[in-house]
């Protein structure tokens, strides 16, 4: 599984990433995960809010940092 | 009831005394954190809802779809103001719109709205200065935002745009995007609303209680009428100059307007007080910095003269109507 998180350096952004990078981490997932913090690349998935979590080349939530249990269902754990 | 709380537990739980300067100091600490936590949460709660129910793409298909006839500004500066403001958001959100082919004057509309009038802004307007003053803030900021767009957008900038946001613009895709609407109940979607406005007052809350604390501490040491000669609406150049100072200054509101509260208190006409918060909320130095992603310096040095002197002019405004 191809995991992104999308944000410019905001604090939100930050703490996204966190979160899915400690359950990636605690559950051994096999995914790479990226952070992309370029505008040109961000734009390219056509958000206009951010932090977003992409997975497969699918924007799943965009906007808001999801609850741990949100991001979970998404990984399908 | 808020008072009630405040007042058991400063003096009957702290035992501070109700007559000394420092019982009434942390009674005040107490009433005013507890009052702007609360106001804050249902206000992020109520924007919330909105949001939910015309997420930011609706709007910019909305927008992108019909002839307005300039109410596209008004669109623009009210949902500037609901949408929750991340300043990480600020950006994208402008590339969104600009390729959605929504004019330049519009888009800004939105940007200078979008921090200037936002939930924080607004629960520490209330909390602190009461409805009046809120009012006063929401409908200038909400005009001013509509007024500086539609100036900067007579201006004919587009030259002015990163070349890579041109290119953006150029290749615009209005008709293929359909908002998609999602199926979810409102009851299903209470506990992520109510999430998100609990993240909205827990990430301001440290401000808040910084803001309150110096001002708090503030009321008992400037004199009464300390700035009344220096900062008077007696001298035309007080509100300049209070915009002036205020512009580079980069602060959460939820710091800055307790102080400000202060201030007034201590005879700082209001409407200098406004334009001075509407200054240093709306513009900053960040602000530019960001802005130089999607613009070139000079069109960041309009968009801000622009903006600026609208401030100014609102700021005499007030000091004649208030």
């Amino acid at each position: 599984m191809e995991v992104k998180v999308l944000g410019t350096g905001c604090s939100k952004c930050k703490t996204l990433y966190n979160v899915v990078e400690k359950i990636v981490r605690e559950n051994n997932l096999e995914v790479t995960l990226t952070k992309v913090e370029d505008i040109v690349q961000i734009m390219a998935f056509n958000v206009m809010s951010l932090p977003a979590i992409v997975i497969d080349g699918e924007v799943k939530v965009k906007g808001r940092v999801p609850s741990e249990s949100e991001i979970r269902d998404m990984l399908g754990l | 009831m808020i008072q009630q709380f405040a007042n058991w537990l400063v003096y009957g739980i702290f035992g501070l005394d109700a007559t000394t300067p420092l019982g009434i100091a942390v009674n005040f600490f107490f009433y005013d954190t507890i009052k702007i936590v609360l106001l804050l949460f249902v206000i992020s709660f109520v924007m919330g809802i909105i949001n939910a129910y015309f997420p930011i793409e609706r709007l910019r298909q909305f927008l992108t779809s019909r002839k307005l006839y300039g109410l596209d500004y008004f669109l623009a500066a009210l949902f500037g103001g609901i949408t929750p403001f991340c300043s990480c958001s600020s950006v994208p959100l402008f590339i969104g719109f600009v390729k959605g082919g929504i004019p330049l004057g519009v888009t800004l509309t939105f940007l200078i709205a979008s921090p200037l009038v936002s939930e924080v802004a607004i629960a520490m307007f209330l909390g602190s200065f009461g409805v009046r003053a809120t009012l006063i803030y929401v409908v200038s900021g909400t005009v001013l935002s509509m007024i500086a767009g539609y100036v900067l957008g007579k201006m004919k900038l587009e030259a002015y745009l990163s070349d890579w946001v041109k290119t953006a613009q150029q290749q615009s895709n209005a008709q293929s995007e359909q908002w998609e609407a999602e199926h979810t109940s409102f009851i299903k979607r209470i506990p992520t609303i109510a999430r998100e406005s609990w993240g909205i007052v827990r990430g301001v809350l440290l401000y808040i209680i910084i803001g309150i604390g110096i001002g708090a501490a503030m009321h008992g040491y400037i004199p009464e009428g300390f700035f009344e000669s220096m900062l008077n609406a007696k001298h035309w150049w007080g509100v300049p100059l209070a915009v002036i100072l205020a512009v580079p200054m980069y602060a959460n509101p939820a710091s800055v307007v307790p102080i400000v509260e202060v201030f007034v208190a201590k005879g700082i006409p209001l409407g200098t007080a406004i334009a001075f918060m509407m200054a240093v909320i709306g513009l900053s130095i960040p602000e530019a910095t960001m802005l130089k992603k999607v613009m070139t310096w000079r069109l960041i040095g309009i968009f801000f003269g622009v903006v600026t002197l609208l401030i100014i002019i609102s700021g005499y405004l007030f000091n004649l109507v208030l």
